[in-house]
């Protein structure tokens, strides 16, 4: 699984390399359709990496205790998908080397980046996000690295779990400011990670193209980053659980508990597919609006908003039923389903909406490149290369939350 | 004022081409131009006692009276020598039609601005032959709704879609060989003695256009196609005698040309001299006749059994690699000469640098030929002008140069009348063959700018195709022959036959096919070798411009690339167009569309532009002709590169002006009319682009332009996306040639050559507002478009004034004058972008008796 | 400002036991007894224990309040700067001081220096990164972060008392003591700890 995963990770640099020395021309970008792949793929992995914090943040705050078995495997994805994420729109820029123009300094001639823009608060958001992310997942990583140390046999793993335990020993008045920054990290990414799709959907709500000027983007975004991260995690959840037997820890009230979630959020995310329909066709009474919807369902590429429709709205409808959410298999399906679905989402709302504008003369079409499909699945393959490596090197499971946990039960039952 | 066509902006590149020939050859070898007159003068002192008979000389068509009067000197030193004259595209059939109404070969010259009703016989003359430039001036100056004068209206027959027909308020789309049956349908209607043919049922139409022309009598022109047989071009000289336009609305005039002869007839008489090899001695003096000779002549059999040929172009091309010398020419910005214009009007070319090679002119090259070869071009041609060798003469030729023409030297005015009786014959019947008609491509031409990336890669004005030649069939003809866009078909005429692309053009007449000259080239250079497929070998001397012949599908699918993939305005107000009537009735007709009037309400204040210059421009839709000049001249001016077919195919074309080109009406397949509608940056002053970019790199200047700081721009593209005009351009690739010495020199200086990865668009010629700034600055004002001679590049090369800049703020300005004109719109302001460009609506005039028989506006868009 | 008894090895004493209830009480008897240098080690965060042991409460939140006033305000205000003062570009026709668009990044701002200020907060708080610490040193001290529950009581106290406070700790219920040696790093280290 791994040496796969790492074969897939050399055809991201082969893209990669070949990206930056020729060109972003070689990926099937043009105008009309200046954005394509590039970011659809950084918008949906950006959505995956919603679940993570929002499992340990919102559901730590809800004292969701359910939530200590899945958090750190959750927050892990989290981590590797903003760097999938992060990877577009660093190398999607014409000169991908001058990234770092794009940070708040002054050059040579005194400008700074320009804030109207919101692919500046992207760059603000998603920088904030990966940063408190990792923070967030490090503090709590941080007890049970000192209690790998503490077991461990071998001296370059003392030495190696010393370090990354930072000399952690558990003392009383380092948990008390623990506890409390825990908390105040968990109550900060709760609005960071509504904060950090909503900037995401501005880039689109933002400018005047019709299917992207839209008011409804950003809680519908963030309702589609948390249905894809749920499903993601339970994507790759499902399949962990039953080969390592990991089912004492990931039980059948956690798999319920997530699929009732994405229940909730792709009804949410149907809601918003409903109302565009509705505005564009029917309420916005703009020939613009109204064209752009018509095409978006009957045009060139409605294929793939009818397929959008199918795997997002219609299929997941099947978590109402208990059997279903129940049968790991079913919800596995059901979540690769998701997956493809929300991905066709940002397709649809970005290629779809650039590739016939206001001018007829400039409508156009797009269609991928091989390294349009390289880099994307390149990006998958780094993303599994990572988790395997998380799976392999570092506690899957929230220790001593989950020891806490036991004895909180067991406190209980006496 | 310096109004162009797309070849002469795009001869730039030409001279500048690195596959340009930049040496002379012998058999192929480097050789040296000192043993070229040597030579020449050995082999034709052999041809002495014959009195040169077997010395044959080939030119184009011969418009300057210096290589005239040389030509005539060989040939009086050498009386049995021939001079012999041919070019793909030339005026045998209007000559004919001369001798043919008039037994002289006169050639009609035409005021258009006079002319109230314009009856087009397949002529394009807004879009080519002599003078087409001076004539959509003075053609589209008439046709726009003006309350001095009275719009005029233009009837178009018309075979292959062209841009007169774009223009015509009627068309009649009718294959080539109907036209001869309506034009003279048309004469009899004006009481010319014609016998009739048939006229496909027109007949309502063709009455309807001969009231029209009676009421307007005086006021009329009838203009023939160079494609039409003589007899069309005859009964058009009649019609127009008999609508009383002469000394009115048009003269005629003895030909410009310094020896009008039939061109087909002269090249298929030296063809056959060498295939008997008869042709001791030939001399080239550009042309490429092994490519585009009629294929009945034979020409490349008959090059090989002469003994000695030289060829003077400028480049080494098809027929240069069968003579045994090639001398190369100069490239005309480089060489003194002179030439006539259309009215017959000298003028002494300078040249604008020192040869880039060691290439001769054609002046040069005759000289040597007479056994002078050391004498230089400059003298040469003021032997030809220069009365004395005086100051007063000094001064005179002073006066020339700086004026550009030479007074007094246009033409002669003829004074002729019409035979009757000359189409006393019933015309051909016309069969149920498929008729194939052939035509210039519209830049390519005859193949000879097939190396001319810039012209390969302008979109074609109708079709928007690039890099490519095609065969043009209607949908019909396509759909019933089961043909679709790019199906690869034969065409066979008599026993020869080609293969090439179909594509399908709305507008075409049915059961005909339209075959594009200039693809195909085999020795044109890097960039025009391969392109297209080669139709001349169909071409004969006796069907020069539409035969009868067969055509059939071959399997094969070509792949064909076009700028444009939808057609129709979907009915959104960005192009406006009304009838005259219909403008006359509400002269506010054009501020309906704009839902929230023309400066939409805004949260924010706006920034103020009230002070300074503030850069504006004013398109006028009824001036446009979509000659493209504009493109190719923003091209040249502001290095923009050329990307090639493929990364067209993917869209990624550079232009920063396109020429927009919607078919209205309901039937796509037969489109109302046609509309053409330039489009560059509105460089709007609520610019969408500039605030989506995260690093600045697009910003307004205080003087109201949307710049682009190249070297600031990351390339996230982003701005495009929000363009709601799609005029922003991304480099994708590093699609400037940075490396070829030949280009660097291409390059206007004053504009940055874009690399890799950064976004560009119309900057307004930014460099030529910098400049007039400056100088006006110096003087402590403001810029003054007209005092400063400022013009955008895209404006002066405009043939039709179509494009006007200026200061808005400035009330004298003619920009100012226009955004205040009844007609103005802009594009798009329910987005209250607050285009700086803005057009002014298109205005049409039907000719009410026929306006209800066919909708021809596009009613059903603005309903 | 007390210093250590220069003459002592023993840096503290680690007493075990099983469970947090009794890790509470025992906690509970210490402060009681007066010993005011101590501290608990357990594997997970045991309610309560501040309290019984007497420990200063953390005043981790004001801080990263604070922080996230600095962050929201200067980033607004480094904007507000640039676009109206430092370099004002004309932008779509927007005011210089176009407000609105202002707000993600300093929403951003604050969540970042807030975030930061907690994490690295609570490190330097804590004194973290710490590779060494004397209590290391104590045999069995592994367990700390596995499954026992610890109190530690310095020999740095003044009611320390190397016999009586083994004692002592043993009488509330510990499993075992053990005493957590110094060596020369170490003194020095808790030396310097002290003084902070």
């Amino acid at each position: 699984m791994m040496g796969i995963c790492f074969l897939i990770v050399g055809l991201l640099f082969t893209t990669i390399t070949k990206l930056v020395t020729t060109g972003i021309g070689i990926w099937g970008n043009n105008q009309p359709v200046a954005w394509a792949f590039d970011i659809v793929n950084f918008v949906w992995w950006i959505g995956i990496g919603h679940a993570g914090t929002l499992i340990s943040a919102i559901l730590f705050l809800f004292r969701q205790e359910w939530r200590t078995s899945i958090n750190r495997f959750a927050e892990a994805m989290t981590i590797f998908a903003v760097m999938c994420a992060g990877l577009y729109p660093l190398l999607h820029l014409g000169r991908p080397w001058l990234f770092y123009w794009l940070f708040p300094y002054p050059n040579v001639m005194q400008t700074w980046p320009q804030f109207r823009s919101p692919l500046m608060w992207d760059v603000f958001a998603v920088s904030t996000y990966f940063t408190i992310s990792v923070l967030f997942w490090y503090t709590g990583l941080l007890p049970d690295l000192a209690s790998l140390r503490d077991r461990a046999k071998s001296r370059i793993a003392q030495v190696i779990t010393g370090v990354a335990a930072l000399g952690w020993r558990g003392s009383a008045r380092h948990w008390q400011r623990y506890d409390i920054i825990y908390l105040l990290l968990a109550g900060l990414s709760t609005p960071l990670v509504l904060s950090v799709h909503s900037i995401v959907s501005l880039d689109f709500a933002v400018a005047q193209l019709p299917g992207w000027h839209t008011t409804i983007f950003p809680p519908y975004f963030v309702a589609g980053a948390v249905y894809s991260g749920f499903a993601m995690v339970l994507t790759f959840m499902i399949p962990v659980r039953a080969f390592f037997g990991f089912k004492d820890f990931v039980t059948q009230r956690h798999l319920d508990a997530m699929s009732k979630v994405m229940l909730a959020t792709g009804l949410i995310v149907l809601y918003g597919y409903a109302m565009e329909a509705f505005v564009g066709l029917v309420y916005s009474g703009n020939p613009n609006e109204y064209f752009q919807m018509h095409n978006r369902m009957f045009g060139p590429y409605g294929w793939s908003y009818w397929m959008l429709i199918t795997c997002n709205g219609i299929i997941p409808q099947l978590l109402w039923l208990k059997r279903v959410r129940l049968n790991p298999v079913l919800l596995w399906f059901i979540t690769i389903v998701i997956n493809i679905g929300m991905w066709l989402e940002r397709f649809v709302i970005i290629v779809i909406s650039l590739h016939r504008d206001f001018v007829p003369s400039s409508w156009g079409m797009y269609f991928p490149t091989k390294w349009d499909f390289g880099m994307f699945i390149g990006t998958m393959g780094f993303f599994g290369f990572m988790m395997c490596l998380f799976i392999r090197f570092i506690p899957m499971f929230a220790g001593f939350e989950l020891r806490e946990l036991l004895h909180k039960k067991k406190s209980h039952s006496h | 004022m310096r109004p162009t066509n797309a070849f002469a902006q795009a001869s730039i590149l030409q001279l500048y081409d690195p596959d340009r020939s930049q040496t002379h050859l012998k058999n192929g070898r480097l050789a040296s131009w000192e043993d070229f007159g040597p030579e020449v003068k050995q082999e034709l002192e052999k041809l002495l006692l014959a009195r040169g008979a077997g010395f044959h000389i080939l030119t184009e068509t011969v418009t300057s009276p210096t290589l005239a009067a040389q030509i005539k000197a060989l040939l009086e030193a050498n009386p049995s020598a021939k001079w012999h004259q041919y070019s793909p595209v030339n005026q045998d059939n209007a000559l004919a039609g001369a001798q043919l109404a008039f037994g002289q070969a006169v050639t009609p010259r035409y005021f258009f601005d006079k002319a109230q009703i314009v009856v087009s016989l397949d002529a394009d003359f807004l879009g080519r032959g002599p003078g087409h430039i001076r004539y959509a001036r003075d053609f589209m100056a008439r046709h726009t709704p003006d309350m001095a004068r009275k719009m005029s209206r233009l009837y178009a027959v018309e075979s292959t879609p062209n841009l007169t027909g774009a223009q015509a308020d009627h068309k009649l789309s009718v294959r080539a060989s109907r036209v001869e049956h309506i034009a003279r349908a048309l004469a009899r209607g004006l009481g010319i003695n014609a016998a009739l043919g048939d006229t496909a049922g027109h007949d309502e139409w063709i009455a309807a256009v001969v009231r029209d022309l009676k009421q307007n009598r005086g006021n009329c022109i009838v203009v023939a196609g160079e494609n039409q047989p003589p007899v069309v071009h005859a009964l058009a000289y009649a019609m127009n005698d008999a609508l009383d336009s002469y000394g009115k609305t048009v003269n005629l005039i003895a030909s410009p040309e310094a020896n009008p002869i039939q061109q087909a007839a002269s090249i298929k008489e030296l063809a056959k001299a060498m295939n008997s090899g008869s042709v001791q001695v030939l001399l080239m003096i550009g042309g490429n006749p092994v490519y585009n000779a009629p294929a009945d002549c034979e020409f490349e059999k008959g090059l090989a059994k002469v003994k000695f040929a030289a060829h003077h172009s400028l480049y080494v091309n098809e027929t240069t690699k069968l003579c045994q010398w090639h001398v190369s020419a100069t490239h005309y910005l480089e060489e003194w000469g002179d030439a006539r214009a259309f009215d017959g009007t000298a003028s002494i070319i300078q040249p604008l640098i020192e040869p880039l090679y060691g290439s001769r002119s054609a002046y040069e090259f005759l000289s040597a030929v007479a056994g002078r070869s050391s004498r230089k071009g400059l003298e040469i041609v003021q032997e030809q002008w220069k009365k004395a060798d005086d100051d007063a003469a000094a001064l005179e030729w002073r006066r020339w140069l700086h004026d550009g023409i030479i007074p007094g030297t246009e033409s002669q005015l003829k004074n002729v009348v019409p035979k009757i009786g000359f189409a006393s014959e019933p015309p051909p019947v016309l069969g149920a063959e498929m008729e194939i008609m052939f035509q210039p491509d519209p830049l390519i031409w005859d193949g000879c700018f097939a190396n001319n990336a810039w012209l390969q890669e302008v979109p074609r004005p109708l079709t928007k195709l690039v890099w490519d030649n095609v065969i043009l069939v209607s949908a019909e003809t396509a759909a019933h022959r089961r043909w679709s866009q790019g199906s690869v078909i034969s065409v066979k005429v008599g026993d020869r036959s080609i293969e090439g692309p179909v594509f399908v053009q709305p507008g075409h007449p049915n059961n005909c096919a339209t075959v594009y000259l200039g693809g195909g080239r085999t020795v044109a250079g890097r960039t025009g070798d391969g392109v297209g497929f080669n139709a001349y070998p169909i071409r004969t001397t006796d069907n020069p411009w539409f035969a009868t012949g067969v055509a059939n599908a071959t399997g094969d699918q070509a792949g064909l690339v076009t700028t444009q993939e939808h057609h129709s305005l979907d009915g959104r107000h960005i192009y406006r167009t009304a009838t005259l009537a219909e403008f006359e009735s509400d002269p506010k007709w054009v501020e309906k569309f704009d839902e929230f009037g023309g400066t939409p309400i805004s949260i924010y204040p706006g920034h103020d532009y009230s002070k300074g210059n503030q850069w504006g421009m004013v398109i006028n839709l009824n001036a446009c002709i979509g000659c493209n000049a504009c493109v190719v001249a923003c091209q040249a001016e502001n290095n923009i590169p050329v990307v090639g077919k493929d990364q067209v195919r993917r869209g990624r074309e550079m232009h920063w002006i396109r020429v927009d080109r919607y078919f209205t009406g309901g039937d796509p397949a037969n489109p109302d009319a046609i509309a053409l509608q330039p489009v560059t940056c509105m460089h709007c002053e609520n610019a969408p682009c500039e605030s989506v970019c995260p690093v600045g790199a697009t910003s307004h200047s205080a003087d109201g332009i949307n710049q682009m700081v190249y070297n600031r721009c990351v390339g996230t593209r982003y701005c495009s996306n929000n363009c709601p005009y799609k005029v922003r351009r991304f480099n994708f690739y590093k699609f400037a040639d940075h490396t070829t010495p030949s280009l660097k020199l291409q390059r206007n200086p004053d504009v940055t050559v874009r690399s890799r990865g950064v976004m560009e668009k119309c900057t307004y010629c930014v460099q030529r507002i910098s400049a007039a700034r400056i100088s006006a600055q110096k003087q402590n004002r403001l810029v003054d478009v007209k005092r400063d001679q400022l013009q955008t590049a895209c404006q002066q090369a405009c043939p039709t004034r179509a494009i006007t800049f200026g200061d808005i703020n400035n009330p004298e300005d003619d920009v100012a004058k226009l955004r205040a004109h009844p007609l103005s719109y802009g594009m798009l302001v329910e987005l209250n972008t607050r285009p700086r460009t803005t057009y002014l609506a298109r205005v049409r005039n039907p000719n009410p008796e026929l306006e209800s028989a066919a909708a021809v506006s596009a009613k059903g868009e603005h309903a | 400002m007390s210093h250590s008894s220069p003459q002592s090895n023993v840096y503290a004493l680690v007493a075990e036991y099983p469970t947090p209830e009794a890790l509470l009480t025992a906690a509970e008897k210490v402060r009681d007894a007066g010993y005011k240098r101590v501290d608990a080690l357990t594997p997970f965060p045991v309610h309560g224990i501040v309290e019984a042991l007497g420990l200063p409460k953390s005043r981790m939140a004001a801080l990263v309040f604070c922080a996230a006033l600095f962050g929201a305000i200067g980033g607004f205000y480094l904007q507000v700067w640039l676009t109206t003062q430092q370099y004002p570009l004309t932008i779509s026709g927007r005011p210089y001081f176009s407000w609105p668009n202002y707000i993600p990044v300093t929403f951003e701002c604050m969540v970042l220096a807030a975030g930061l200020t907690a994490f690295f907060g609570m490190l330097i708080r804590n004194r973290l990164p710490r590779p060494y610490h004397p209590l290391f040193a104590t045999r069995g001290i592994e367990a700390s972060t596995t499954g026992k529950f610890m109190i530690v009581v310095e020999s740095t106290d003044p009611k320390f008392d190397e016999k009586g406070t083994e004692s002592f700790l043993r009488s509330t219920g510990a499993e075992s003591v053990n005493a957590a040696p110094f060596d020369d790093f170490g003194r020095d280290q808790a030396a310097d700890g002290a003084a902070k």
